[in-house]
C-alpha cells in the first residue's frame, strides 16, 4: 500500500504556480528524496502534504485515504522542520510527548513511549533541559524524536541537516538514514542538496518550477537523466553539453579522458584545450574548450591525479580527449533525452 | 602610565554620562519627595534654599491628602480603571496583532499602519465626538465612561506593538504545533501566547501607565470627585482657584507614580531576555 500518493498536485499563489502539478507515490517504508534548486516548489509541496498549505486543485492520499480536507492534525504525518522548531518554553521530555498528549495518550503510554523514542535516539541524559542548552545535533536529535514518537504515516523532513556544519553533516546524514531503516518509517526528504539525495534516498525526485523532472533510483538519475535539467543539476562538475547536429551531446567529466587513458572500447574523440586546471587531491579538475564546438562552451573534465602525465594539463595547449561511446548521452533541442526508452 | 590615564579618562567619560542620565531622571522624584516633606512657610519662602529642608521636615500634607480629600478613592478608581482597559485591551490586541501578523498576507501591513495611524489622532480632538457617545450610552459622570474611552487608544497602539513582536517569532514553531496535533487557536493559546510572555508583560505594563496619565478625557467626562482617576482628582482638587496646594499636589504625584516606577524596573528587564533562545537556530 501506498503511504503518500499525490495526484496533479497544483498550488498557485496570486496565479504564481509555485507547485504546478506533481503526481508521485511513496510506497511504504520507501525513503524518497525531493531534490530540486532553491523556490522549486518542494518545500511547498511538503507543506501541502502535512496540511500546512492547501492546493490549489489535485488530491492527496495518505494511507490509502483521501486527505484533501483534512486538517494537519488528522492525517497521521509528522514533520520535521529545517530550523527543527522545538518548543522553547518546553523541556525536552515535553517536547517529546507533546504530540502524544495532544492525542489525549495515556500518562503511562506517553512515559514508554517517551523513553523508547529517547533511548533510540541517545538523548535520555537530555530530558529535563530546554532546547536553548542543546547543542545542534542534540537538537536535531531531539526533534527527531519528537516526529517518531506517535509512529506517523510518514516522516516529512525539510532540509534538516542545512542547519549543522560539514562535519556533522556527514554523521547526521547516516543517522537518519539508519533511523528511517531501523523504524522503518515512510520517509519524505526535502533538500537541494544532491550529495544528500544520492547518499540517503531510495529513490529520487528531481524538482524544477514546480515540476517532477525525473523520479528514479539514484544511479537512474545520475547515468540516466532525462533531461538536461537533470543532467547539469545532479553532479559535481555538473554533465558537459555540447550543441551538436540541431541537439545536444552530454558527457560527464569523468568519463571526458585522454585518449592514451582509453584502450579497450569505442570512443568519440575530441580535440580539448586546457584553461586551467585544479588539484583537489582525490582528483584534477581541468577546465578548457571543445574544437569545432562553441568555443564559450566551457568544458570540465574529472581525472584521477595519479594517472594524469603533465603535458595533458598545460594551459593552451591542444590535446586528443575521447569519451566512451557507452558514456554520451544524447538530447533533443527542447533538451529531452533523445531515443531513450 | 599613559594607558592608566587613558583608562581614567573613560571610566570618568562613562561615569559622568551615568550621572548625568541619572540626575535627569531621578530629579523630579526628588523635587516630589522634598516638596512633599516641606511646612508650607518653609516651601513659600523665597529666601530659603528650595533643595534642602530649611525647617524640620513634616508629614503634614500626606496627612491632609489622605484625611482631607478623596486620594483614596481616586487611587482605587485608577486601578479599577487600569485593570478593566488593561483586561480590555489584552482580549483584543493580543489576537488583532496575531492576526495582522500571520493571517492577512500583504494587506496586513497596511492595515496595521492604518490601524497605528489612528493612535495619532489627538485626543483632544476626539473627547467632542466621544463625549456625545458616552451621554448616549448615560455614562457621563462615571469612571466607567474612561473604561470604554481608553481602549480606543490603547488597543491599537497594542496590538501594533504586538504585531511587531508576533511577526519576529519563527513561525516554525506554531506551525509543528500544528502538525502535532494542535488546532491553530491551540497553538495560538499554547505557543504564541506564552512565548510573547516579554510583549504581553510590556503590553499590560503600557497600557496601565497610558490610563494613569491620561487627562483629557477624565477631565471632559468627569465633574464629581468620588468619580475621579487620581490624575485628575490630584490636579483638580488641589488647585482652587488660584491656589496651588502644592505640598498635597506633589505628596500626591509621587505615590501615584512610586507602583509605575517599580513595576517598570521589577518586571520589564527579567523578561525581555532570551526567552526564546534555542527554538529555531
Amino acid at each position: 500500500m501506498a503511504a503518500v500518493s499525490t495526484r496533479d498536485i497544483i498550488k498557485k499563489f496570486d496565479e504564481i504556480p509555485a507547485v504546478n502539478g506533481i503526481s508521485l507515490t511513496v510506497p511504504d517504508g520507501e525513503f524518497m528524496v525531493l531534490l530540486g534548486p532553491s523556490g522549486c516548489g518542494k518545500t511547498t509541496f511538503l507543506r501541502i502534504i502535512c496540511g500546512l498549505e492547501k492546493q490549489t486543485s489535485g488530491d492527496l492520499m495518505i494511507g490509502g485515504a483521501v486527505v484533501n480536507d483534512l486538517p494537519p492534525r488528522a492525517r497521521g504525518v509528522a514533520m520535521m522542520f529545517q530550523s527543527y522548531g522545538l518548543y522553547p518554553h518546553y523541556t525536552v521530555r515535553k517536547n517529546i510527548s507533546f504530540p502524544l498528549r495532544t492525542q489525549r495518550v495515556p500518562g503511562a503510554e506517553i512515559e514508554r513511549k517517551v523513553a523508547w523514542a529517547s533511548q533510540m535516539f541517545g538523548i535520555g541524559h537530555l530530558l529535563d533541559r530546554r532546547p536553548r542548552q542543546l547543542s545542534g545535533g542534540e537538537r536535531q536529535r531531539v526533534a527527531l524524536a519528537r516526529a517518531l514518537v506517535r509512529e506517523p504515516t510518514a516522516l516529512l523532513l525539510d532540509e534538516p541537516l542545512s542547519n549543522l556544519d560539514a562535519k556533522l553533516r556527514s554523521s547526521a546524514r547516516q543517522e537518519i538514514k539508519q533511523f528511517q531503516q531501523r523504524v522503518g518509517v515512510t520517509t519524505i526528504y526535502v533538500t537541494h542538496d544532491q550529495v544528500e539525495a544520492m547518499g540517503m534516498g531510495d529513490r529520487i525526485a528531481v524538482i524544477d518550477h514546480g515540476q517532477v523532472r525525473q523520479m528514479g533510483t539514484p544511479s537512474e538519475i545520475y547515468d540516466d537523466p532525462a533531461d538536461r535539467f537533470v543532467a547539469t543539476f545532479v553532479g559535481t562538475p555538473p554533465m558537459n553539453i555540447v550543441a551538436q547536429n540541431g541537439g545536444y551531446l552530454g558527457f560527464r567529466p569523468e568519463n571526458f579522458l585522454p585518449k592514451a587513458m582509453i584502450k579497450d572500447a569505442a570512443c568519440t574523440e575530441f580535440k580539448f584545450r586546457v584553461d586551467r586546471s585544479e588539484y583537489l587531491g582525490s582528483e584534477r579538475i581541468v577546465y578548457g574548450v571543445l574544437e569545432g564546438f562553441d568555443p564559450k562552451q566551457a568544458i570540465t573534465a574529472k581525472l584521477p591525479p595519479a594517472h594524469v602525465a603533465d603535458e595533458w594539463i598545460r594551459p593552451g595547449e591542444w590535446h586528443s580527449f575521447a569519451v566512451r561511446d557507452s558514456a554520451l548521452r544524447h538530447f533533443d533541442q527542447d533538451g529531452k533525452r533523445a531515443g531513450r526508452h | 602610565m599613559r594607558r592608566i590615564l587613558a583608562i581614567t579618562g573613560r571610566e570618568t567619560a562613562f561615569y559622568g554620562a551615568v550621572a548625568f542620565f541619572v540626575i535627569v531622571c531621578a530629579f523630579p522624584f526628588y523635587w516630589m519627595l522634598i516638596t512633599s516633606l516641606k511646612t508650607n512657610s518653609d516651601l513659600y519662602n523665597v529666601t530659603n534654599i528650595p533643595f534642602w529642608f530649611t525647617e524640620a521636615p513634616t508629614l503634614e500634607h500626606f496627612r491632609y491628602l489622605f484625611e482631607q480629600t478623596l486620594f483614596v478613592r481616586w487611587l482605587l478608581n485608577s486601578l479599577v480603571i487600569g485593570l478593566c482597559v488593561t483586561a480590555i485591551t489584552l482580549v483584543t490586541a493580543i489576537p488583532a496583532g496575531y492576526s495582522l501578523a500571520r493571517m492577512s498576507g500583504r494587506n496586513g501591513e497596511a492595515l496595521g499602519i492604518g490601524i497605528f495611524l489612528t493612535y495619532l489622532v489627538p485626543p483632544s480632538l476626539l473627547f467632542l465626538p466621544l463625549s456625545r457617545i458616552v451621554a448616549d450610552l448615560g455614562l457621563q459622570n462615571s469612571m466607567w465612561s474612561l473604561v470604554l474611552v481608553y481602549p480606543t487608544f490603547t488597543i491599537p497602539f497594542c496590538a501594533w506593538l504586538l504585531m511587531g513582536f508576533f511577526k519576529a517569532m519563527p513561525p516554525e514553531i506554531e506551525e509543528a504545533a500544528i502538525v502535532d496535533g494542535c488546532s491553530l487557536f491551540g497553538a495560538f493559546m499554547r505557543m504564541t501566547v506564552p512565548l510573547s510572555l516579554p510583549a504581553i508583560l510590556t503590553v499590560v505594563i503600557f497600557t496601565f501607565t497610558l490610563t494613569l496619565q491620561e487627562f483629557v478625557y477624565a477631565l471632559t467626562f468627569i465633574s464629581s470627585s468620588d468619580q475621579k482617576p487620581v490624575t485628575l482628582g490630584v490636579v483638580t482638587d488641589l488647585v482652587r482657584g488660584d491656589v496651588f496646594y502644592w505640598g498635597e499636589l506633589m505628596a500626591g504625584a509621587l505615590i501615584a507614580s512610586i507602583p509605575v516606577a517599580i513595576a517598570y524596573n521589577l518586571f520589564l528587564d527579567r523578561f525581555i531576555s532570551g526567552i526564546t533562545g534555542g527554538a529555531v537556530k
